[in-house]
């Protein structure tokens, strides 16, 4: 089986308000899925019929090969965007607690959270109550709670937010141990830096309908405007900007450089390849500077937004 | 099943393990033992704290006989002093105050001339005490006058106390019917409390984890209404278990002062309960009799269906107060779901002390103690009196209907509001959540 989840035609809505518009989705077993759209968009409602939250009015969806039922939330890790825990209840209670509504037997849990309460050097909060501790350690002991029941998919929506750069690090290595260790993860975030960091596949919803999806590199392919950064050194500057400007598309780049170069942005003609423009330049100016734009998922983003509004 | 009883437990522990629940729960039963013993106290001083009342008699009917020490009045005779030098005695005493009766032509002119003189206002029990021995002295000297044979009068008095039984030969005290409204009023007093008290409990448990954001974790473990149910019999159990620790630590401090204090305890309790008069009507032997009357009513089924009603309004309520719960933010925005909650609580207990003392089995009494919502307070007060086994069959049947519809409806509000932040909700939203 290739995909631990596969979505087909969602539709959902809240009285007048429809949330999803029939949205289908593939994750490839094992891959990092980015789950990306703006505010309001539905990832959230779409999560949460993955984890049986709500339920879908059309559509369905399929885990590991077979449609999703009661017993798969064993399999899955939620880690919500808006998550909290019991303020007054110890932290180990809690979690041992937790994982137990997960299905874990109260040994496999107590000895599975020793080992990441370990890893994590926080053996000593066990006895603490959780509003004795700050926002960033609270977020790691909900990490642990998701991922303790090893479920053969973990969703995390906006994993990083709350914690420090080095938290931030800690999260994103054991996201991609997890990945190693054969779990699939959804990742729903804001943040494209990480995207362009983890995921090997996206999604992107808008307005309760798909706009987007498959691997990141094809999409990034489909993308790019084959557009060049160059570095010109010249000593007619303007003679040849103005030359360059009749002849292609251009616009003023910024990037830094040793010398004081003409920096621009300049687009293929149809059916120019890169070859042909290296050999134009070259004889009109000594090239510092060359390499291809390559749209960063931020682009991909706005652009996707913008086009489908 | 298995994930049902972890929350049960959960809930359940985060209850009881409350330092406020733990401290109500055994400071309750003795808060209430020291009111009732300060009660007592403080009767019984006042019983016995004689006041004395000085008396200037002008009139010459009294004789000093007439003024003997009465268990709350010390009598001083001042005896050939005139009204103003007594008044400069007494109001430099501590006496509770002066009695003048005048010299008169008639003894109704007596009568309408006596005056009591004192600092403060005096005490009503003093003043008729007061009044009936003057009247008793004033109607026996003017029966004299009018050649009234006393003695054939003190021999036409009749005694009448008619004996109380049922059908089937068993006799009854009178003091029994008092028990039973007693018993009933405080049953039915009881749960009213119980269900706010543990309804608002389970509502600010949901608002918790709603505002600590901890419940998109558990609903993504546990269904909804798993978890709602839960929460609901967690509660419960916390109730039942303080209502058990307050029966034993009562029975207990009981059984500790009737040892202590020998069998001084029974005739005290009622001392408090019983204005003087009555005390004097109640022979040891009828006492005994109310006792063994108590032990005759039937106690134990009384008991179930105070448990079992108890429970079913319970469960009732609070599926409401979670709906409530779940659909609000913060705890002040539940204001305006709470009227149409207390309300009928309200309503079931002042119908039930206006009706039931009156009218144990009459229509209004009949008819809510039917309705679902006021019956578990209703008919509890009315079954000491004994209700026909189908009214309670009927009424415990509409009631588990109810239960069952609500739940329903309260399941589906909750459902939606435990994910809902920051919407002012109103009615027309909630049934717009409840056709979702």
């Amino acid at each position: 089986m290739k995909n631990i989840l596969v979505a087909e035609n969602i539709v959902k809505s809240f009285g007048e308000f429809k949330a999803l518009n029939n949205v289908s989705i593939q994750v490839p077993k094992g891959s990092i899925f980015g789950l990306l759209g703006p505010n309001g968009a539905g990832k959230t409602t779409f999560i949460r019929i993955i984890n049986q939250i709500t339920m879908p009015d059309q559509g369905v969806i399929y885990f590991d090969g077979n449609k999703l039922q009661a017993d798969d939330v064993h399999y899955i890790g939620y880690l919500p965007e808006e998550r909290g825990l019991y303020k007054r209840m110890k932290v180990g209670e809690q979690a041992l607690y937790l994982a137990q509504l997960k299905g874990l037997s109260k040994h496999d849990a107590k000895n599975r959270l020793k080992y990441w309460f370990d890893k994590f050097e926080i053996g000593d909060w066990w006895n603490k109550k959780v509003e004795e501790l700050s926002k960033g350690m609270a977020q790691k002991v909900q990490f642990i709670i998701t991922v303790l029941h090893q479920p053969k998919l973990l969703i995390f929506d906006e994993p990083f937010s709350g914690f420090d750069p080095i938290n931030v690090n800690l999260i994103k290595d054991e996201i991609l141990n997890l990945q190693k260790e054969g779990s699939s993860i959804i990742f729903s975030t804001h943040r494209m830096e990480s995207v362009e960091e983890l995921c090997e596949h996206i999604a992107l919803i808008h307005q309760a309908n798909k706009v987007l999806d498959g691997k990141l590199v094809d999409i990034k392919k489909e993308f790019k405007t084959n557009t060049y950064e160059v570095g010109l050194q010249v000593d007619q500057k303007e003679d040849l900007l103005q030359e360059l400007s009749e002849k292609f598309e251009t616009s003023a780049a910024t990037f830094k450089s040793l010398e004081e170069d003409l920096k621009l942005n300049i687009k293929l003609k149809n059916g120019d390849t890169s070859t042909d423009l290296i050999k134009y330049l070259n004889k009109r100016a000594i090239i510092n500077h060359y390499v291809e734009v390559v749209p960063s998922a931020n682009d991909i983003f706005i652009k996707a937004v913008e086009q489908n509004s | 099943m298995n994930k049902l009883k972890l929350i049960v437990k959960r809930e359940y522990l985060a209850k009881v393990r409350n330092k406020t629940f733990i401290i109500m729960t055994l400071l309750s039963p003795l808060l209430m033992i020291g009111m009732i013993a300060l009660v007592a106290f403080l009767t019984k001083s006042s019983i016995e704290k004689k006041t004395t009342v000085a008396f200037v008699d002008q009139s010459g009917i009294f004789k000093n006989e007439d003024f003997k020490d009465t268990k709350i009045i010390h009598f001083e005779n001042l005896a050939n002093i005139d009204l103003e030098k007594a008044k400069v005695i007494v109001s430099g005493s501590s006496h509770e105050g002066l009695l003048f009766i005048p010299k008169k032509d008639s003894i109704d002119q007596v009568a309408d001339h006596i005056q009591f003189f004192s600092q403060d206002s005096p005490s009503m029990v003093t003043i008729s005490e007061l009044e009936s021995i003057l009247e008793r002295k004033l109607q026996k000297e003017k029966m004299l006058q009018l050649n009234i044979d006393l003695k054939k009068l003190e021999s036409s008095k009749v005694n009448i106390d008619i004996n109380l039984a049922n059908f089937s030969g068993e006799r009854s005290s009178k003091m029994i019917n008092g028990i039973k409204i007693g018993l009933g009023m405080s049953a039915g007093y009881v749960i009213m409390m119980f269900i706010i008290i543990y309804g608002a409990m389970v509502m600010r448990s949901v608002i918790e984890e709603k505002t600590s954001r901890i419940i998109e974790v558990i609903i993504s473990s546990v269904k909804p209404f798993e978890l709602m149910l839960g929460k609901i019999l967690g509660t419960a159990a916390a109730g039942l278990t303080q209502f058990f620790i307050w029966v034993i630590i009562i029975l207990f401090i009981f059984m500790v002062s009737s040892m202590v204090f020998g069998i001084d305890v029974a005739p005290n309790m009622n001392t408090t309960q019983m204005s003087a008069e009555q005390l004097e009507v109640l022979t040891q032997n009828d006492t005994q009799f109310i006792f063994t009357e108590i032990l005759n009513l039937p106690l134990l089924s009384m008991f179930i269906y105070f448990i079992l009603y108890f429970l079913l309004g319970y469960l009732l309520y609070s599926s409401i107060y979670a709906s409530i719960g779940a659909a609000v933010d913060n705890e002040t925005d539940t204001q305006q779901f709470m009227l149409p909650v207390i309300m009928p609580l309200m309503i079931g207990v002042y119908v039930g002390f206006a009706t039931v003392i009156n009218d144990p089995h009459g229509g209004v009494a009949t008819i809510f103690s039917m309705i679902p919502f006021t019956s578990p307070i209703v008919m509890l007060m009315r079954i000491p009196f004994g209700v026909p086994w189908w009214q309670i069959g009927l009424s415990l049947f509409l009631l588990v209907v109810t239960f069952l519809i609500v739940v329903w409806v309260a399941a589906k509000i909750y459902r939606v509001g435990i994910l809902m932040y920051g919407k002012k909700i109103n009615y027309k939203e909630l049934l717009k959540w409840i056709r979702y």
